[in-house]
């Protein structure tokens, strides 16, 4: 926020490195969009064109992405494509960092970057076990964190934290046993969010924040 | 066995592979690794790790906690090095309110990562060379930890689960006397590296057991995901500390090590040469610290002192909003992180403008080098597993989440 003030004020700026290396990106095929936020660089992918995007940001001597850090979900239910899949790309050589992000939905395949960086493949198990994504091209797409037989995938925002069913040890039995979760007391969730002094950007208080946070 | 009569009767010899299940309860496991192995006779042929014994869904819990809740579920993560974890998420979520810590605080911080990463390699080492048969070493490293763990205990008043660095700076000051302490322990420590050094480097089981096994060439170990030790011992000479240093480091002094043949005994030696780097890093942090706030003094993001709390209404006001709502972090994300002692150990933060974290994936560090396992442990003798698992210094507290 205070970057944009000063950029406002400043006739002709130079483009930072992060902003050259954004704009050279950009001119792949596939790449719709970059941001740029805390000396950090996010480009959007089309997911379609994902293997090549990630080809050329690998093989390319001006980017030399040589590893995938990490790729992750994250769940915006009310979008229409609810997932974002975040891959963080890391150069080595010539020390900076990539995030490229593709959207997708619960059944719309993502390309596994498997056969560019092989580190893909568990991270790929993990997007599809908590949060459900499917990844085309990965043989490998069991479940890695959850339990055996284990359903659904608890990191979407609309399975509850509790979940569906506990276990224990069964004496009869002499086995582990499934059942629904049963809780002792009501699952507690506090509404703090009333607007504090200073915490909340009220209408017509930004600059009052900026001054703050800036400063 | 009647295999030499099998030999004479039909001239060849019919192996069956089989596969065995290595862990959850094995000691050389590091915790709750499930690892089935297909062996042909006793050479590996595949290695499939199951994880998740120990998932505790903290990126699910962490969601339902305010931020200032969140820090000690990353104690819990690699409880060997527990404030290297927080300090990734303080760094992640200082950059997104936008505050900086102190200096003092800062210098704080890079001192007890170095005390982390010193009692991270100690435990790495030691039970590592248990591992493969070496008893000793655990005997003595364990000694020196609990000197450590003493002033971990000083410093945020838990030997383990720290719960020390805050977003904003640490959550208290050094006790009086400790960074004397912590100083004599830095001049003796050295003397005690040279003696676990006599014990292992030039011993000839040890070399027997790690020297060419589990090798990773650079390109692997770049494609594998590596980082931290394992990726220097590959001859790949980075570091976070240095390439993208945060806190104080870039006013540090010390030597990345970095070896060539990316084998277990390399692993080990780096780790080793690391240990004594963290002494002098620890030395200067102690000469650089001066008296000073160790937290930012906005009471937004830091709670007030008790004895203030008891004249101030302000300051009492603070405290139970800081308590109760917490702040709210601008609507951002970053993707922050430092190098632990393990290696490159990241928080992908995903803030919405609430109180609470709207994602919060941790980026673990083992979770990588565990996948490798299967190729590092290819057409390799069943020992020689535990010993590549031992290198690879892999917490499931971390790798599960």
């Amino acid at each position: 926020m205070a970057e944009d003030a000063q950029a406002a004020e400043a006739p002709v700026k130079e483009p930072t490195p992060l902003e050259l290396l954004g704009e050279g990106i950009c001119t792949l095929a596939g790449v719709v969009g970059m941001h740029i936020q805390h000396d950090e660089l996010t480009v959007s992918a089309e997911r379609d064109a994902l293997i090549a995007v990630m080809t050329a940001l690998r093989d390319d001597p001006r980017w030399a992405f040589e590893q995938v850090m990490d790729i992750c979900g994250v769940d915006w239910p009310e979008r229409a494509d609810r997932f974002d899949v975040v891959y963080n790309l890391l150069s080595v050589s010539l020390n900076q960092r990539v995030r490229v992000i593709v959207t997708t939905d619960t059944v719309k395949p993502v390309p596994s970057v498997h056969t560019i960086w092989p580190v893909a493949t568990w991270w790929e198990r993990e997007a599809w076990d908590l949060f459900g994504i499917v990844f085309s091209g990965q043989p490998d797409l069991r479940r890695i964190l959850t339990d055996y037989g284990f359903e659904g995938h608890p990191l979407r925002k609309d399975f509850p934290l509790t979940g569906y069913v506990e276990l224990r040890y069964d004496e009869d039995r002499k086995s582990v046993v499934y059942e629904p979760v049963k809780l002792t007391q009501d699952f507690r969730t506090f509404d703090f969010l009333s607007p504090w002094e200073a915490m909340t950007t009220l209408p017509g208080d930004e600059k009052a924040r900026d001054r703050k946070v800036g400063g | 066995m009647d295999m030499q009569d099998r030999v004479v009767t039909t001239k060849t010899v019919e192996i069956d592979s089989h596969s065995i299940n290595f862990g959850p309860q094995h000691p050389a496991a590091h915790g709750v690794l499930r690892l089935i192995l297909e062996l042909d006779g006793e050479v590996v042929e595949r290695a499939d790790p199951h994880i998740g014994l120990l998932h505790r869904g903290t990126e699910k819990l962490i969601e339902y906690k305010t931020y200032m809740q969140a820090v000690p579920y990353f104690d819990r993560l690699d409880y060997v090095s527990p404030m290297c974890e927080e300090h990734a998420f303080a760094l992640a979520v200082e950059k997104l309110l936008g505050i900086t810590a102190p200096d003092r605080a800062q210098w704080i911080r890079v001192l007890f990562a170095e005390i982390t990463r010193v009692l991270n390699h100690l435990l790495n080492l030691t039970t590592y060379a248990l591992d493969v048969g070496a008893i000793t070493p655990a005997l003595w490293g364990f000694e020196e930890r609990e000197k450590l763990m003493e002033f971990h205990e000083a410093a945020s008043g838990a030997r383990l689960h720290a719960n020390y660095f805050r977003p904003g700076g640490v959550s208290k000051d050094l006790p009086a006397g400790l960074e004397e302490k912590i100083h004599e322990w830095s001049l003796t420590f050295p003397k005690f590296l040279d003696d676990l050094e006599e014990l292992l480097t030039g011993n000839r089981i040890w070399k027997q057991r790690t020297v060419d096994i589990g090798i990773m060439s650079a390109e692997q170990a770049l494609a594998w995901g590596f980082s931290g030790p394992p990726l220097r011992a590959s001859g790949v000479p980075w570091d976070l500390r240095r390439s993208q240093p945060y806190d104080k480091y870039a006013e540090v002094e010390f030597q990345v090590p970095v070896t060539r043949n990316g084998d277990c005994y390399d692993r080990y030696l780096i780790r080793l040469a690391e240990t004594r780097e963290s002494v002098k890093i620890i030395q200067q942090a102690l000469a650089k610290m001066k008296p000073g706030p160790i937290k930012v003094q906005d009471r937004k993001f830091a709670p007030p002192k008790r004895s203030e709390m008891k004249r101030s209404m302000e300051a009492l006001i603070h405290h139970f909003k800081l308590y109760t709502e917490g702040y709210h972090v601008p609507a951002g994300t970053t993707y922050t992180a430092v190098e632990s002692p393990k290696g490159e150990f990241g928080v992908y933060l995903v803030a919405d403008g609430t109180n609470k974290p709207y994602r919060c994936k941790i980026r673990s560090t083992g979770f990588a080098f565990l996948q490798a396992t299967d190729v590092m442990t290819k057409r390799h003798m069943l020992a020689d597993v535990c010993a590549i698992i031992g290198s690879l210094d892999v917490v499931f507290g971390e790798i599960d989440r």
